[in-house]
């Protein structure tokens, strides 16, 4: 295949190969990540040109949404992104919310809040990570790897599940968080600074590592905001986009944080600014957390909206309450109209701005369901980033892109 | 925060002083300035909305079909979200045409974004950017003789036994 797109390859000038050697890395390579394929064209071990290819795992989500109810198509949006599901799942529900007029109460707001910082934590975490892999340092990976688990126990405690999380309905939650949850939850504020700041110990200033990060895969902010990069890609080459202080949602507006940039753009840089994303999520969680404390009597115990024609009534009222029934069976039936409307709402997802453009014609389904997901977007950018490198930059810069087969082909 | 100086009524009142009443159906959904412009306008539109000192949007948010078969002549919508990120203002604009001629001037010179955005879009409604660098299937299959996303193309039926796949089980 890679002959007949690049026939001839021109190998550049004062280069002491015969021809350049044509490599597929991927669709099933380790290094990968994720399936998606390579098609990279070597002169030595310099990469001359990179073609991608992507789609092997496009599960038609844009068609199936299409022929579905609302709260069913929460558990496709876990399968984009599925290292920070939870963050997708309530852009969702913003954007149904959005589309209904549904006002959340603050409580709400708040809890959610901790659930997507600790959705963006472990998204990080496991980008930061790997690129370590990546360079040859294991150690990190493995360590932070505790955390993880334990942000996936506090979804597990709310929800039920761990990786595609479907958690939150549209209005809120699906029930209050237990006393567990939120006993986890201390655990982890706890701990987890000492162990990011060890973490950091363990690459940030590391020769090895610097010598391998510092000016590979880099991007001037001028061609990254042409290339439509966002998040913290975007925010390693300088420019200070944040869906959360932009557009906020979620009541974010309430907290205080900072959003931290990088200059270059390169591998380092991301690396740093993730870093950095994760001390801010845990500073956005204490805030929301002692937030959420702060309510008193009735208001303590508030977990959703009130909105019948959306949120499952409880099962003690559908098997006592006739109009509880109805709601009961016209939701998970799907027969419930929406409104006519057009909406874009977008969150800052682990990869940058998730969007979700909806279209509903006042029928059950909706219309159309566009998502906007980041990792495809900027996945474009990968041969001219990697233009010129060696081939072992090539693959630290794929990891610290945070390429996520999932999102990239929906 | 940002200043909220550009507002949706000056955005408006600029694209009308400069493509007088090509532009139609102004509209605010949910606070989004909206419109819609002839195909033809596409490339020129995103261009002054580009370069213009005062509107400056230059980030391509997305760009993506939608297919309306019951309105003959307009059957495919391309919808283009823009966002100036100094001001903060994001708008949102259409151009539709017909599914039989679905040519469209390229976003590609301007965005090198809209490079995958399109081809997408093409790869799922089968819209033709024209002056696309690489204009063919992104994530369907290349052999794929149709383009999935257009409305008459029902969900494969989930209970369907005539195909024999050993390796996934059907």
């Amino acid at each position: 295949m890679a002959e007949l797109l690049h026939p001839h390859v021109k190998l550049p000038e004062g280069s002491i190969e015969k021809q350049t050697t044509t490599l597929n890395l991927g669709p099933t390579h380790p290094a990968t990540h994720g399936v998606m394929q390579n098609i990279l064209e070597l002169d030595g071990e310099r990469i001359v040109s990179a073609e991608q290819t992507i789609g092997y795992i496009h599960r038609a989500f844009e068609k199936l949404a299409e022929h579905r109810p609302l709260y069913q198509i929460t558990t496709l949006t876990d399968r984009m992104n599925y290292c920070s599901s939870p963050i997708n799942n309530m852009g969702w529900h913003l954007t149904c919310e959005k589309l209904l007029k549904v006002k959340t109460p603050k409580r709400v707001d708040y809890l959610r809040i901790i659930i997507m910082e600790l959705a963006r934590i472990s998204d990080h975490l496991i980008c930061n990570s790997i690129v370590g892999v990546d360079s040859g340092a294991y150690t990190g990976f493995l360590y932070v790897m505790q955390y993880r688990e334990l942000i996936y126990e506090i979804y597990e405690e709310i929800c039920g599940s761990r990786l595609t999380t479907n958690i939150g309905r549209i209005g809120g939650f699906e029930r209050n968080f237990t006393a567990t949850a939120f006993n986890k939850l201390e655990k982890f504020l706890d701990e987890y600074p000492r162990v990011l700041t060890e973490f950091e110990h363990l690459f940030t200033r590391n020769r090895i590592f610097m010598e391998r990060t510092q000016g590979t895969g880099a991007i001037s902010a001028e061609r990254a905001l042409n290339y439509g990069f966002t998040g913290p890609n975007l925010r390693a080459a300088g420019v200070d986009y944040d869906v959360r202080v932009h557009t906020p949602y979620s009541s974010y507006e309430d907290l205080a944080f900072t959003v931290p940039v990088g200059s270059t753009g390169d591998n380092y840089d991301r690396f740093l600014v993730r870093n950095e994303e994760m001390r801010q999520s845990l500073s956005l969680i204490t805030q929301a957390y002692r937030k959420v404390q702060e309510f008193k009597g009735a208001e303590a115990d508030v977990y959703h909206a009130d909105v019948p024609e959306y949120y499952l009534p409880s099962k003690q009222d559908v098997y006592t309450k006739m109009e509880a029934l109805i709601w009961h069976f016209k939701i998970i039936m799907g027969e419930t109209e929406i409104p006519v409307g057009e909406v874009y709402q977008s969150v800052e997802g682990g990869n940058g701005e998730l969007g979700f453009y909806l279209i509903s014609d006042g029928g059950r389904n909706p219309y159309r369901l566009h998502f906007r997901r980041p990792c495809f977007i900027y996945y474009q950018a990968y041969s001219e980033l990697t233009k010129g490198a060696m081939l072992s930059d090539a693959i630290m810069t794929m990891s610290s892109l945070n390429l996520i087969a999932g999102e990239l082909d929906s | 925060m940002r200043s909220m100086a550009l507002t949706n009524e000056r955005i408006q009142e600029r694209l009308v002083e400069k493509f007088g009443d090509q532009l139609t159906g102004f509209e605010e959904p949910y606070g989004l300035l909206t419109f819609i412009a002839p195909k033809a306008l596409n490339l020129k539109i995103l261009q002054f909305l580009y370069d213009d000192a005062e509107l400056g949007f230059r980030f391509l948010t997305t760009l993506c079909a939608v297919h309306y078969p019951d309105m003959p002549g307009n059957q495919l919508a391309i919808v283009y979200h823009l966002h100036n990120l100094k001001d903060n203002v994001r708008i949102r604009f259409k151009v539709f045409t017909p599914v039989s001629e679905p040519d469209i001037f390229t976003a590609t010179n301007l965005y090198a974004t809209a490079n995958w955005m399109e081809r997408e879009t093409y790869d799922f409604f089968g819209v033709n950017f024209v002056g696309h660098p690489n204009l063919k299937r992104i994530l369907n299959v290349d052999e794929m003789d149709y383009f999935p996303m257009l409305k008459q193309y029902p969900l494969e039926d989930g209970t369907r036994i005539d195909k024999d796949d050993a390796m996934f089980g059907r």
